[in-house]
């Protein structure tokens, strides 16, 4: 079976700064995986290595058996296939909500007006912000934003999703709502690679969590090991200070 | 202020903040009114209502003043507009293209044409005919003042454009990539509309400019049918050995130039809310 995603020996170097020192990971058709780790760890290059916002320094990756790092790529190609979300959303601001999620459908897709209008609709009922359609992002809440922003991702049909960080950006009472699509999509069998520091989710919904501290994975197993019972010192470390704030 | 040492001069009160506005204030007034006194006194109003304001002279610049003078501003103004808007938007994206000599072109452009006198550049076009024997720059006079009004202008907008396109959050080019649109695709589709939209209060601002420019027409030695309001104005004012027709000229700039700059403003205030 082909990996949705495989990171093989992944380096990246912004200048002098090493953010990422030789990942090797991989995700599976249907997987939920989440990546969870101190910032400044290289969490976030990760996923943005995978559908090359950022050009690894060196090593490759796979996506669905494609090396995508191969300079003869077609890139575009490879993007359609990979739903991305942002942490700040990203919407399209001189545009309404239907309209950010039928344009690229209409002009990457080629699909016409009425067939992009109703798949935009259904996305946007999905997550539902099916009555904000006509409004423009600016007027929507944090939580509707990104909600909009998974439907325009959804809308390009991909086979597999990233998400930077989709909540910390968000009012903690906006959190929820965005949580459930998540988890609405990976009981749908969505393949997910979740960057994230919501560890409630990352416990319930993940089939495997990643720790990555200083570049390296320390960690790689399912929730109730990486979460539940860490055998790595910085892990426990990390998680103690995430679940426990004050101390 | 206050809590100076009071060391000289122990009896005398000092003036207190408020007494001291109040006596800056009376100075102020009394200013304003020597001046506006002098200026009564002393200026000859007959003369200047004479030579400025002669009401026959200014009823024969009409109607040719609006029909003839402010159409052809307005055609040379909006004809140059167009030209540097779009020539602007090009030199901006050249400026920030990922090939090196593009940038270098168009840095190179831009500075040569914001260092250089309008007028120079108007003096220039009046030469080509001499540097480039048969070519005629098309569309007559009309082509001329829209070519140098639009090569000037384009220099200007460019940095406008390039300000308004740098503006755009890096996020927004990333989201249209990560839906697999193309470099192209995402500039025109995200990032170019909503730089137009940012840079419309300043671009205003470079049509007022440009409207004003327009007088430079002046110098490609325009006559009859072409002349624009600073050459109608000048040739109305030697006929006549009057300067009214300059200041109808000007005053038709006015009725203009400054709704368009409140304008300009209010686009701004708005941009300010929204953002």
């Amino acid at each position: 079976m082909t990996h949705a995603i495989e990171l093989r020996d992944l380096h990246k170097h912004f200048g002098r700064n090493e953010v990422l020192r030789g990942i090797d990971m991989t995700v599976d058709p249907g997987q939920v995986v989440c990546v969870i780790g101190p910032s400044g760890s290289g969490k976030s290059t990760l996923l943005r290595c995978v559908n090359l916002l950022e050009r690894p320094t060196r090593g490759k990756v796979f996506v669905e058996g494609v090396e995508v790092t191969d300079p003869d790529v077609d890139i575009d190609a490879v993007r359609r296939r990979i739903g991305m979300v942002f942490q700040q959303f990203n919407l399209f601001p001189h545009m309404t909500s239907l309209q950010n999620v039928m344009i690229a459908q209409q002009r990457v897709l080629k699909r016409g007006r009425r067939e992009a209008e109703v798949i935009a609709r259904e996305n946007l009922d999905k997550v539902g912000v099916g009555s904000k359609c006509d409004v423009p992002p600016s007027q929507l809440s944090g939580g509707q934003q990104q909600r909009v922003a998974i439907a325009r991702a959804l809308a390009m049909s991909p086979d597999l999703m990233l998400f930077d960080e989709p909540t910390s950006a968000l009012d903690p009472e906006l959190v929820g709502d965005v949580l459930t699509v998540m988890r609405k999509l990976a009981e749908e069998g969505m393949t997910m690679l979740v960057v994230t520091h919501e560890m409630g989710f990352a416990r319930e919904v993940a089939d495997r969590v990643v720790f990555m501290d200083g570049g390296v994975i320390v960690e790689d197993g399912v929730p109730a090991q990486v979460i539940g019972d860490p055998q790595h010192e910085r892990t426990r470390v990390f998680l103690h200070r995430v679940l426990h704030p004050e101390g | 202020m206050a809590d100076q040492p009071k060391t000289a001069e122990p009896g005398r009160a000092r003036l207190s903040p408020r007494k001291k506005q109040q006596v800056s204030r009376v100075i102020q007034y009394v200013v304003l009114a020597a001046a506006l006194v002098a200026l009564v006194l002393y200026a000859d109003w007959g003369s200047l209502a004479q030579n400025f304001a002669k009401v026959d002279v200014a009823r024969e610049t009409l109607p040719d003043l609006f029909t003839v003078a402010l159409r052809n501003t307005i055609i040379y103004a909006v004809g140059g507009f167009v030209f540097a808007f779009l020539l602007g938007l090009l030199l901006a994206l050249m400026r920030l293209s990922q090939v090196g000599p593009y940038r270098w072109i168009s840095l190179v452009y831009i500075e040569i044409f914001r260092g250089l006198p309008a007028l120079l550049i108007f003096l220039m076009i009046t030469f080509l005919p001499l540097a480039l024997p048969g070519f005629a720059v098309p569309g007559g006079t009309y082509g001329q003042g829209i070519l140098g009004l639009g090569l000037v202008g384009a220099a200007y907008q460019a940095e406008v454009f390039r300000a308004g396109l740098q503006a755009v959050p890096k996020g927004q080019t990333e989201a249209a990539r990560s839906l697999g649109m193309s470099a192209t695709r995402a500039q025109v589709t995200v990032v170019i509309p909503q730089a137009i939209r940012m840079v419309i209060p300043p671009t205003t601002n470079q049509f007022v400019s440009l409207l004003k420019d327009s007088s430079l027409v002046l110098f490609l030695g325009v006559s009859g049918e072409y002349v624009e309001l600073a050459k109608f104005g000048n040739d109305l004012a030697s006929q006549y050995a009057n300067a009214t027709p300059i200041m109808v000229a000007g005053v038709t700039y006015l009725i203009v130039t400054i709704p368009l700059g409140y304008l300009a403003s209010r686009l701004e205030g708005r941009k300010g809310r929204t953002r």
